[in-house]
């Protein structure tokens, strides 16, 4: 491959634009739960391992200890498009807990939030490391 | 609504005590195409679960909107408590709405 002096410098002009619009859609990601109301940090346990071998297939497991809970949305920082998935829980749920596997494309900062029965909003954060990233295209 | 050709896998306990928690596992075939062809050849289109719904007793019980980062062949586990014999329906639909469902039923008592 040959790199070109104005094309290097033209790429790493781009990088910092490319991270601006990457916290941009996550940044949309989390305001569209929130719809301008505050999140209280905390309270929700986070248990992921701390490094993932496998991006493909990351176990993580949510829970509001404390609280009930309506739903439960997981966002991504750094994969190609932030969303995860929501949970939405009804009565009948013993507790507001969930376990799944996530698809994380690289090392990344994991958001949590949570909507609780009385209306309020938890959020917290876990960092996971990820060996193989679980996006090849 | 078209049949999703994936087969749902369930684990649910058979009986439980009246005002027990149970736990309910949920997993899918569903593998995850890499989109990669050796010689260029065209990536097929893309096919994504987009959503779990499990009722019980025909209500709503609990609700997965997957989006991006799904894993291939998801597993949700959900704690449930049940008061009296209850019939639960669990439905994956995909992004082109067909679905793939099954049923479970626990006896209590």
């Amino acid at each position: 491959m040959s790199v070109t002096r104005r094309g290097l410098l033209l790429s790493l002009l781009a990088l910092p634009v490319a991270a601006a619009a990457e916290a941009d859609a996550v940044r949309a990601a989390v305001e569209e739960v929130l719809r301008g109301r505050a999140a209280a940090e905390g309270g929700i346990e986070i248990t992921a391992p701390r490094v993932a071998e496998n991006g493909q297939q990351v176990p993580i497991a949510l829970r509001v200890p404390d609280a009930e809970a309506r739903a439960i949305h997981v966002i991504a920082t750094a994969n190609p498009t932030p969303g995860i998935a929501s949970f939405r829980f009804h009565p009948g749920i013993a507790r507001a807990e969930v376990q799944t596997r996530i698809r994380l494309a690289e090392s990344q900062r994991v958001i949590v939030l949570a909507e609780l029965a009385d209306g309020t909003l938890r959020q917290a954060a876990v960092e996971i490391g990820v060996t193989t990233g679980g996006c090849l295209a | 609504m078209t049949e999703l050709a994936s087969r749902p896998r369930l684990r649910v306990p058979d009986r439980a005590r009246p005002g027990e928690v149970i736990e309910i596992r949920m997993l899918i075939d569903h593998p995850m195409e890499s989109g990669l062809r050796v010689g260029g050849g065209a990536a097929p289109p893309r096919n994504m679960l987009s959503r779990l719904s499990v009722t019980m007793n025909g209500a709503p019980l609990f609700e997965a909107e997957l989006k991006n980062g799904t894993s291939p062949n998801p597993y949700h586990v959900i704690f449930v408590r049940v008061d009296r014999t209850s019939d639960f329906a669990f439905a994956w639909t995909d992004e082109a709405g067909r679905s793939a469902r099954t049923t479970a039923r626990v006896t209590v008592g």
